[in-house]
């Protein structure tokens, strides 16, 4: 089902043609991160903290290096020393997150690296590395971090954004705070205040292919990296940065990716795996096991969130006054920002403080997870908003409509929204029958809304004209959500020839312009403009040949249907074939590139509405019924806009439902495993049914806002709102979990 | 005249100052006067924050035209995923 303001009459965009990867990865010819073999090549094994905070007092890498087939052992001492160089302080946390130098901050924190001739070799030097540690007391949560006299992390952080600055360090980052108006009298205007207090816990996102890397570095001090990441351009720049060199030394090339979701948009192994390669002398293969993935690699913040809202009993709201607090993991960088800016975005409220702080904690640094910090932002305020539906007896999805940002509206975070669909998301899942389906015994519903800017970001492309006339796409973007077919999609209706004539290419650093890592919902908008500039450089150019073929004018050619047409109809067209075919008379090879810093970003909203049925006796939450409707400018590729929004809905439920890190008081976790750590899987859930709602982006050529992200804001909420409609209680802690909900119900019937 | 306006987290450059006008062609040459008018706001928007210029938010927006009578807003750079 989907909404369309108009109907373009596209040819190619909009439909739901074999996705170009499908072979490949069906028939397990795509190669990913760990499939690279080359002559030679090393097995590399990285030696981990099993501390959560401890001073590392001596690495004695004696013993491993005397055995026979271990080629090479790193510490941090192999690496430049960033805070001595004045790095900016960003560059320093990457660096030491890669491999510790004084100090382990969190149990999985890398501490030296191996490479072997053989796996199981590896893995015996890195047990023979001896480290030394001091243990110090550590903080798992920001309730033990910004408690007085925590233990401190970095003992020099002081907390940026409070004025005036402390003058004592704490494990507070930075403090960020919105307000506009006057919280007093907005509260006063308030005949219905609620105020909630809610956490979360940091979850994974949960890709399937483990971070992998392979390098292999020349005796020049140039090397090769062929790794599984959002944006090798970013590897590359993280990597020169930890290694000291020029990003100029290094190529990298993009595996096929078995999901990211922003964790891997990241570097791990990447400066390992060049390190050891040039130590040893000959390739280095490093791939991390689901346990280290766990252990080491982003998760998103654990979160403490307090929201108070007031509104009228006419359904206005008057008032907001959020405090966050965001787990960063072991460095600053949590996505508190963020969570800030759209904690209340969606809404036209009058008088409001957000205040958020970023917190570090002994926990793996945490790293973007889809529309990072969102998410527990509206969990909160999701909640809150169905308690004060509920308090003044209105309909949720009316007292969201009454309050709805709409083009115009000052977003809480500054300026003013353009053109926006958030309205017609409400009104999709309203108008839907799933949003009156008669509900059985022990079920009941829940509504959600959730935003997110998405971003534009800088992409290039190259479009080259074969011989025969079909074309090939390059790009510098790794797919991860189907922007291969994205690409051929706005190509094809570009150059007017078949999808199937164009074939869309993913190119190393040295092939292809800079381009910024796939994520932030970009790479249709961003990717996509640039590919379409691309491709009219190439029509253009077409023109030109057929006006010199024809002897006329340039503007006496007009492109359509793929073909060169004279405007009075007294030539035959030329074809793109017959062009493409006779290139070497009318100028040689056709070609073109674009790159950009793309404008025009499109905002993105979801509305979701879900059932469930909650099982009174275990309480079990099963999911019954889920329709998600989200604005995404122009479906380019409905097939993968609705994967987009099914994918985001899922991971929401999981992280509302299951998911969670579980830390033992030593502060290891415990459940570093798909089996303990239990995302749903497709025989868990119905059907996440879509609606596709296209509010065009006027900005981008095609209308495209960008649709990876907002899917799994909302989740949380609307499940929580239906466990609310279906048992009366409310629970404020993920994941609700069934011991969470029969402690809620038991307390309710006492 | 462009209308800037600052976050509660600017605030602390500009004594509490929520918005100001700037006659400037350009964002770079806005964040000049800016620095002129509340020392030490040039450094912080420079290191760290995106533009949103009549609602559309810029990032690398150094040489981004500001058009007369524009609403300016800064905001932290996000990052997506």
């Amino acid at each position: 089902m989907a909404i369309t303001e108009e109907n373009p009459g596209y040819k190619w965009v909009g439909t739901r043609p074999i996705r170009p990867d499908g072979l490949d990865k069906v028939t397990g010819k795509a190669q990913f991160g760990a499939d690279l073999t080359l002559p030679g090549m090393l097995f590399g094994k990285v030696v981990r903290s099993p501390h959560a905070h401890a001073r590392i007092l001596s690495i004695d890498t004696s013993a491993a290096e005397s055995m026979l087939g271990v080629k090479a052992v790193i510490t941090g001492s192999d690496f430049p020393d960033l805070v001595a160089n004045g790095a900016h302080p960003m560059a320093i946390d990457v660096s030491h997150n890669a491999i510790a130098r004084d100090k382990v901050l969190y149990e999985g924190h890398v501490v030296a690296a191996v490479a072997a001739t053989t796996r199981e070799l590896a893995e015996a030097a890195a047990k023979a590395v001896e480290v030394s540690y001091e243990v110090l007391p550590h903080v798992l949560t920001v309730d033990e971090a910004m408690a007085d006299n925590a233990p401190l992390l970095h003992e020099g952080m002081i907390t940026k954004g409070v004025d005036p600055a402390p003058d004592q360090p704490s494990n507070i980052a930075s403090r960020i705070v919105h307000e506009r108006g006057d919280l007093e009298q907005g509260f006063g205007e308030a005949e219905v205040v609620v105020e909630r207090e809610f956490t979360t816990k940091p979850v994974h996102q949960g890709y399937i292919e483990p971070h992998a890397a392979v390098a292999d570095a020349n005796s020049d001090g140039r090397a090769n990296i062929w790794c599984s990441s959002q944006g090798h351009f970013q590897m590359r720049a993280d990597t020169a940065s930890v290694l000291g060199v020029s990003q100029g030394t290094l190529k990298v090339t993009a595996a096929e990716i078995g999901g990211g979701f922003g964790g891997k948009t990241v570097i791990y192994l990447e400066p390992i795996a060049v390190r050891l390669s040039q130590r040893a002398g000959r390739p280095v293969k490093l791939v991390m096991d689901r346990d280290e993935v766990f252990r080491a690699t982003g998760p998103t913040s654990g979160t403490r969130i307090k929201v108070k809202m007031g509104v009228s009993n006419d359904g206005k709201l008057t008032a907001a006054e959020v405090w966050m607090a965001f787990e960063a993991g072991a460095y600053a960088g949590s996505p508190v920002g963020a969570a800030g800016m759209t904690v209340i975005a969606a809404y036209d409220i009058p008088h409001f403080l957000v205040e958020g702080y970023d917190v570090v904690c002994n926990k793996p640094r945490v790293a973007a997870y889809r529309a990072p910090g969102a998410p527990m932002a509206a969990f909160a305020v999701e909640s809150v908003l169905d308690e004060l539906a509920r308090s003044i007896g209105m309909d949720p999805i009316d007292l969201r409509l009454a309050n709805a940002a709409v083009e115009g509206t000052q977003a809480s975070y500054g300026p003013k929204f353009p053109r926006i669909g958030f309205v017609e998301t409400l009104e999709a899942i309203k108008e839907h029958p799933n949003y009156t389906a008669e509900l059985g015994p022990n079920q009941g519903r829940g509504v959600a809304a959730g935003f997110w800017f998405n971003a534009g970001m800088n992409s290039s492309a190259t479009v080259h004209i074969n011989e025969n006339g079909t074309a090939t796409v390059v790009t510098g973007s790794p797919d991860i959500g189907g922007s291969r077919q994205s690409m051929a999609l706005m190509a094809a209706e570009e150059l007017g020839i078949p999808y199937e004539s164009i074939k869309p290419v993913v190119a190393d650093t040295e092939t292809v312009g800079f381009t910024d890592v796939t994520g932030g919902s970009r790479v249709t908008l961003a990717t996509g403009a640039a590919v379409v500039d691309a491709c009219r450089i190439v029509i253009e150019d077409l023109r030109a040949r057929a006006a010199k073929t024809w002897d006329v004018e340039v503007d006496q050619v007009e492109w359509v249907d793929g073909q060169a047409q004279h405007v009075d109809g007294s030539q035959p067209p030329l074809s793109l074939d017959a062009l493409a075919a006779k290139s070497g008379r009318t100028g040689g090879p056709i070609s073109a590139n674009a790159s950009l810093n793309a404008r025009g970003v499109g905002a993105a909203f979801s509305t979701q509405v879900c059932d469930v049925e909650v099982d009174p006796e275990t309480g079990v939450t099963r999911v019954v019924r889920y329709l998600t409707a989200q604005d995404a400018g122009r479906a380019i590729s409905p097939d993968y806009v609705e994967g987009q929004m099914q994918g985001g809905v899922v991971q929401g439920i999981g992280w509302g439902l299951n998911e969670e890190y579980v830390h033992d008081q030593n502060g290891n976790m415990e459940n570093p495993s798909f089996l303990d750590y239990r995302m749903p899987v497709a025989s868990d859930l119905p059907m996440i049914e879509c609606c596709i709602v296209e509010v065009p982006n006027p900005a981008h050529p095609y209308g495209v806002r960008g649709v990876g992200e907002v899917g799994i804001v909302p989740p949380m909420a609307a499940l929580g709102n239906a466990i609310k409609d279906a048992t009366g209680v409310r629970l404020t802690d993920l994941p609700m979990t069934p011991i969470k909900v029969l402690e809620a119900l038991n307390e309710q019937s006492d | 005249m462009a209308q800037v306006h600052f976050s509660a987290g600017l605030r602390e450059f500009t004594g509490g100052v929520s918005q100001v006008q700037v006659e400037a062609s350009n964002v770079r040459r806005l964040v000049a006067a800016l620095d002129d008018m509340f020392p030490g706001i040039g450094e912080r928007l420079s290191e760290g924050s995106s533009v949103a210029i009549d609602g559309e938010i810029l990032t690398d927006a150094e040489f981004e035209s500001v058009p007369d009578q524009a609403e300016v807003h800064f905001l932290d750079i996000l990052q997506g995923g």
